[in-house]
């Protein structure tokens, strides 16, 4: 079975001045992402993230290299729609693609696209809203609903295509925190009940905590490439890149720094909070 | 303050006038434009008013919305109606000043154009009031698909349109915002004369064309991945289908428009 996505030598110039340079944003990245997993691709602005994520579904094409979407070739013209069905996007502004004043025509543009019948339309516009939690709002004006709600539109709108992978271009970034967090559970639940693959490309370390893999780019480079606690414990490394390690990794790191023996990969606060309390337990008992 | 522009403003409902076809009012409106300007007798605008009445009835549409509706083309209005009742040469003036003659062509003349115009205004307004914007398109799509033959872009258009009445509210939302951050540096709106407050506004104009072109380009990017590629083999959520009402309001207003030809037929 071939990846969800895969990637030989990639490398991107955007268009640049007659006689100057190409500044390429990505410099050869070569990775290749499972089907099914949740993977979080985080870097510093200016580290090729989002390029790399307009490259998978053919927005952008290879200058060199190639990007292969379930083994097809993203630069063959006529696989465009196959490979654009198949890898769903959700960009940051939920208002500049949410593209009908009714919610329930917007999340059917994608399957009215693609010329899916008119039953199966009302069945999959009626089961994608019911995958966000929006299924309330089938005939409500985008434009009155909050944020987060948008954006699960947008979800929705592209759930609708019915993809087996979903992309998220930095999604959360002009959300508020409930916002988020409902965004968040959000593709977590299709990623586990429905086995999309869903790439969140971010900026807040925080997203990366429960992701099966995390990619940090750098300078166009997939820098690291690992599960959260692999690349989250190389704190040093974080930093060179402009990153910085999640605030429980921090915060134990610099207890660590100060004699106590804790565990640098508990990521999540529940796991922080325990290690330090055993790292307490265990000073009492030597005092 | 800018969030109370109306413009082609909806009242959702469940009447009647809701539920017909949009294409059936859409040519009903087309079918009492040539009604109004074949009328030429005060019956014959009698029945176009009372038909007018009749519809207003059906949609539950307050008749005060209405009449709002004729506000911003007041000027009109009353501009034709001096123009014809001052200006119209006749044999035997009613009244006369410098000028100005009133004669009894000139007087029946500005009571028709006035009348003209507003019950034109007025059902054109009906049909918005009654009619979603979304369905509108649709109908308006479904219609002139015939002129696609003559490779007229009528998906083309349609979207266009149809985007922009989407990008209405998010627009207006983002002029207030500008407005507010122009404010909050001493912008002054409200003071000055016109060349002044034209002025005014150059600052709120720049930013607010600048961001309507990048949301333009992410709209594109957002339907290009939503598979976009024009209006070829699209399918529809809803699809659009005459019921008998539909049929029965058709043949309503051809036997109207019939009515009123006959009217002038015969001199009334």
């Amino acid at each position: 079975m071939p990846d969800m996505i895969q990637t030989e030598n990639l490398r991107f110039a955007y268009p640049a001045d007659e006689g100057a340079e190409p500044v390429y944003a990505l410099q050869g990245v070569g990775i290749a992402i499972e089907k099914g997993t949740f993977v979080v691709i985080l870097g510093h602005n200016g580290s090729g993230k989002s390029t790399l994520a307009k490259t998978f579904n053919a927005v952008l094409l290879p200058s060199e290299g190639a990007v292969y979407v379930e083994g097809l070739d993203t630069r063959d013209e006529n696989q465009l729609l196959s490979v654009r069905q198949r890898v769903g996007m959700v960009f940051q502004n939920p208002d500049n693609q949410i593209v009908a004043n009714v919610v329930e025509e917007d999340v059917a543009f994608a399957p009215e696209n693609l010329g899916v019948p008119t039953e199966e339309i009302r069945r999959r516009v009626d089961s994608a809203l019911k995958a966000v939690g929006m299924e309330e709002f089938v005939t409500h004006a985008p434009h009155l609903l909050s944020g987060g709600q948008k954006q699960r539109i947008a979800i929705a709108g592209v759930v609708a295509m019915e993809p087996a992978c979903i992309v998220l271009d930095e999604a959360t970034a002009m959300l508020d925190p409930i916002g988020r967090r409902e965004v968040l559970a959000t593709v977590r639940r299709l990623n586990r009940e429905k086995g999309v693959t869903v790439i969140l490309i971010t900026h807040h370390m925080n997203e990366a905590e429960d992701a099966d893999r995390v990619i940090v780019m750098s300078e166009g480079r997939p820098a690291m490439n690992g599960t959260p606690k692999e690349v989250f414990t190389q704190i040093s490394a974080l930093r060179s890149m402009g990153l910085t390690a999640p605030d429980t990794v921090d915060l134990l790191d610099r207890l660590q720094k100060d004699g106590f023996s804790v565990p640098l990969d508990a990521l999540s606060v529940e796991s922080c909070a325990e290690a330090i309390a055993n790292a307490l337990n265990e000073t009492e008992r030597e005092g | 303050m800018l969030k109370d522009i109306t413009l082609g403003q909806y009242f959702p409902g469940n009447t009647t006038a809701h539920k017909l076809d949009p294409r059936t009012k859409i040519l009903l409106v087309v079918l009492y434009i040539a009604a109004l300007f074949t009328a030429k007798s005060l019956l014959a605008y009698g029945l176009l008013a009372l038909t007018l009445a009749a519809c207003v009835r059906v949609s539950r549409v307050g008749l005060k919305a209405l009449v709002r509706g004729l506000k911003p083309v007041l000027f009109i209005i009353v501009f034709t109606g001096i123009l014809n009742l001052f200006f119209t040469p006749g044999e035997s003036d009613l009244w006369a000043w410098g000028p100005f003659h009133v004669t009894e062509t000139g007087l029946r003349n500005a009571v028709f154009m006035v009348l003209r115009i507003m019950l034109l205004i007025m059902g054109t307004f009906l049909m918005t009031y009654t009619t979603s914007p979304i369905s509108l398109t649709d109908g308006l799509e479904r219609l002139l698909n015939w002129l696609k033959r003559f490779r007229v872009p009528v998906h083309e258009l349609v979207m266009i349109m149809s985007i922009a009445l989407r990008f209405i509210p998010t627009l207006i939302e983002e002029t207030d915002k500008i407005m507010s951050a122009q404010k909050a540096r001493g912008a002054d709106f409200e003071s000055g004369n016109i060349m002044q407050r034209a002025k005014a506004m150059i600052p709120i104009l720049v930013p607010l064309f600048i961001s309507a072109f990048r949301r333009a380009d992410e709209l594109a990017t957002a339907m290009e991945c939503r598979c976009y590629h024009g209006g070829e083999g699209r399918t529809k959520l809803h699809v659009l289908r005459y019921a008998g009402r539909d049929y029965v309001a058709l043949l309503l207003g051809c036997l109207i428009l019939a009515g009123v030809i006959t009217l002038r037929c015969v001199g009334l």
